[in-house]
């Protein structure tokens, strides 16, 4: 252990291994935006780590106008629920907005145009969380209950811990990531998207409104972003503007990890990405942590481009 | 457009007379940048400390032009070659550097510009050859990776790099009956001259042989390749190319600034060189140029300009909010906004070359095309 991990033994390990999980779930939320706007237009959304940054921000904003900014003695359950649905509208409809003012027109352009308006996109929302909130980082109210599963179970003082945040993580993530899938297995508008991401032409020809279904690819990453924001404000306890570039970043590593356009893919890379990091943390400390993410990202693209999971597609 | 032509420009046989004027443009514009700082004092201004770090901005962008404009490679980790170069310099003539012989002997400062832009080059080389390779935008975020480490590697690697504190003194140019230090003007034709050299030789470069086999694999690789260009290596070069250019201009700015630290490296950087390149005319040396200044001119002079006038508007009409405007919050606003509105309106820029503009509006053309394909369908369908 201590020639791979000079940083820690077993135990932290562990510990570092239920860490990289919640923070997995939390990435591979926002790996799963990208993936499926990627899968569907090739379009590599730059903005999106931002618009989560701008999530954290609207539940800030729905929980101080609930009166909740200090934090409170019980978990107000339904605050957090609004505050959850508040923000993932909010990521939503402006995802939807943003590919209707600055990509649509551009969806038949040279590769590098959309990819160079997302870009501006994102510059936008970082100015505004910087206008909304300022430079410094705020901090988050701490609302769920501070309750420790294994030492209340085991009885033992370990450094392992599994608290409600995490189990509070893992339980919205999976859910969303599970009805994710059955919308794109089951309903129609599901099996629009995959027609369109097949083929656009094609499913252009049998009558589908392509418009309409990259739209709903938006509103949907979009929603899931929402959703990891709040989960990430809770879990961490504060945010800043300038939160959406590396968590975008590491999304995207994560969702080239599993294979971009791959929807399982990118929850596992997530997973994956998350477990990572945590290990980095531990075993050579806080500062090295996207050091190895990003090499990650760097070596997977060059050895293995279509990621653990995706298919071999070709240069258009 | 005829006082133009009775300029007593050298007339070459072939030149036509739209290369005639814009030789005479140029040679306007490069006789006023040399008289620049001998008459700036008759107007009162005082502008060339400004005008040093835009110049060489400009070269950075004429490099990255080579990269993106002319080989179609999105490079987003620009900067991070911009700080191998400046690192290079500090190591080869700073006394903070780890190697021991900087204490006794720095390097002289030209050849460790040459040093910088070799090793940026090789870095340039190291990271390309695997992922070139790659689909263009999988290329971007590559780069886009590597532009991140390497700040957040000088910023760990404290003994070595002297992390965030930074490194200094970095060695100066030597020039016989020039006094170096911080006088202005000797920087200023420097980066004057650098500025040159890389005009010329990224114009001579574009219609070389391997210029024309730039463009010909931006505009169609495998029609490209089916005629014998090899993409790979073509690109390639392109890259590291850019990437020595890169290593150069940091070199200088490391000896200018005198002290280079992580921060100077980020993302934004890199950004805002890309941004003088789409602004101007991707591909198009004149329009690099032209984009560079602008918006070099924009971020240093104008913004404090823009800002100074807002707050005594502010004063003057007792309006809180403009009191205390400071526009240089709001730039990555502005330069967002404007990324997309170009992306928009003008995606060839201010200046572009022909080709360029033909490209991006034939898919326009095929866009309109496809619409009105679209259109029928919905029709025949009702």
């Amino acid at each position: 252990m201590q020639v791979v991990c000079p940083g820690g033994s077993g135990e932290l390990v562990a510990a570092a291994l239920i860490i990289g999980l919640s923070n997995g779930a939390l990435i591979a939320l926002i790996a799963l935006g990208y993936t499926l706007v990627y899968g569907i237009i090739e379009l590599i959304n730059f903005s999106h780590g931002d618009l989560f940054m701008l999530g954290t921000f609207v539940a800030l904003t729905v929980l101080a106008a609930l009166g909740l900014e200090g934090g409170a003695a019980e978990t107000p359950w339904l605050a957090l629920i609004a505050a959850i649905l508040a923000a993932m509208v909010f990521c939503g409809v402006l995802n939807m907005l943003a590919e209707r003012i600055a990509y649509r027109r551009l969806r038949n352009a040279p590769r590098l145009a959309p990819l160079i308006s997302a870009i501006g996109v994102s510059f936008i929302y970082i100015n505004i969380g910087l206008f909304w909130r300022g430079p410094s980082p705020i901090p988050f109210p701490d609302l769920l209950p501070d309750f420790e599963f294994v030492r209340a179970i085991t009885g033992a003082d370990t450094l392992i811990t599994f608290t409600t945040k995490d189990a509070f993580i893992i339980a919205t993530a999976i859910p969303l990531m599970l009805g994710l899938g059955w919308v794109i297995k089951n309903t129609t508008m599901g099996k629009a998207m995959r027609a369109v991401a097949q083929d656009r032409e094609m499913a252009l020809q049998v009558g589908i409104d392509v418009d309409k279904v990259i739209s709903f690819t938006f509103l949907l990453g979009g929603l899931l972003a929402g959703a990891a924001a709040v989960m990430h404000g809770l879990y961490n306890g504060n945010t800043v503007f300038t939160l959406g570039f590396t968590a975008g970043l590491k999304a995207f590593t994560a969702a080239v990890l599993g294979g971009i356009g791959n929807v399982t893919g990118a929850a596992l890379g997530g997973f994956l990405l998350g477990i990572l990091g945590a290990m980095t943390v531990t075993c050579y400390g806080g500062e090295w942590e996207n050091v190895g993410v990003f090499t990650l990202l760097v070596v997977i693209l060059v050895f293995r481009p279509t990621g653990l999971l995706g298919e071999e597609t070709p240069e258009r | 457009m005829k006082i133009l032509g009775r300029l007593p420009v050298p007339r070459l046989p072939d030149m036509s007379d739209a290369d005639q004027k814009r030789a005479a443009i140029f040679l306007g514009a490069l006789a006023f940048a040399i008289a620049y700082p001998f008459i700036e004092g008759m107007f009162g201004l005082r502008l060339q400390t400004k005008l040093i770090p835009v110049l060489l901005f400009i070269v950075l962008a004429l490099g990255l032009n080579v990269v993106v404009g002319f080989a179609g490679l999105l490079d987003l980790g620009y900067a991070a070659f911009f700080a191998i170069g400046a690192y290079t310099v500090a190591f080869m003539t700073s006394s903070e550097s780890p190697f021991a012989f900087t204490d006794t002997s720095p390097m002289n400062f030209w050849l460790a510009m040459i040093v910088a832009a070799i090793v940026a080059g090789i870095f340039g080389v190291l990271l390309g050859a695997p992922t070139l390779r790659l689909r263009g935008d999988y290329l971007a975020i590559v780069t886009l990776g590597f532009g991140e480490i390497v700040p957040l590697v000088i910023r760990n690697a404290h003994e070595v790099t002297k992390g965030t504190q930074g490194m200094k003194p970095i060695g100066f140019p030597e020039l016989p009956f020039v006094k170096w230090g911080f006088a202005t003007e000797p920087w200023y034709f420097l980066v004057l001259g650098i500025l040159l050299l890389s005009i010329f030789l990224t114009s001579r470069l574009q219609r070389s042989r391997i210029g024309r086999a730039w463009m010909a694999i931006r505009e169609d690789e495998v029609a490209a390749s089916s005629i014998g260009i090899n993409p790979v290596t073509t690109k390639l070069f392109a890259f590291s190319l850019g990437a020595s250019f890169s290593g150069f201009a940091g070199s200088v700015w490391a000896s200018y600034l005198q002290v280079i630290s992580p921060d100077q490296f980020q993302f934004s950087v890199s950004i805002f060189v890309l941004l003088m390149i789409v602004i101007g005319g991707m591909g198009n040396i004149p329009g690099v140029i032209v984009g560079g200044l602008i918006l070099g001119g924009f971020d240093r002079v104008l913004t404090d300009a823009i800002s100074g006038a807002l707050r005594t508007l502010g004063s003057t009409f007792d309006i809180a909010f403009l009191r205390e405007a400071d526009i240089s919050r709001a730039r990555t606003l502005i330069y967002g906004t404007a990324l997309v509105a170009l992306m928009l309106v003008r995606p060839e820029g201010i200046l572009p070359s022909a080709r360029r503009k033909m490209e991006l509006h034939a898919a326009e053309e095929d866009e309109g095309e496809a619409a009105q394909q679209r259109e029928t369908l919905f029709e025949s369908q009702r």
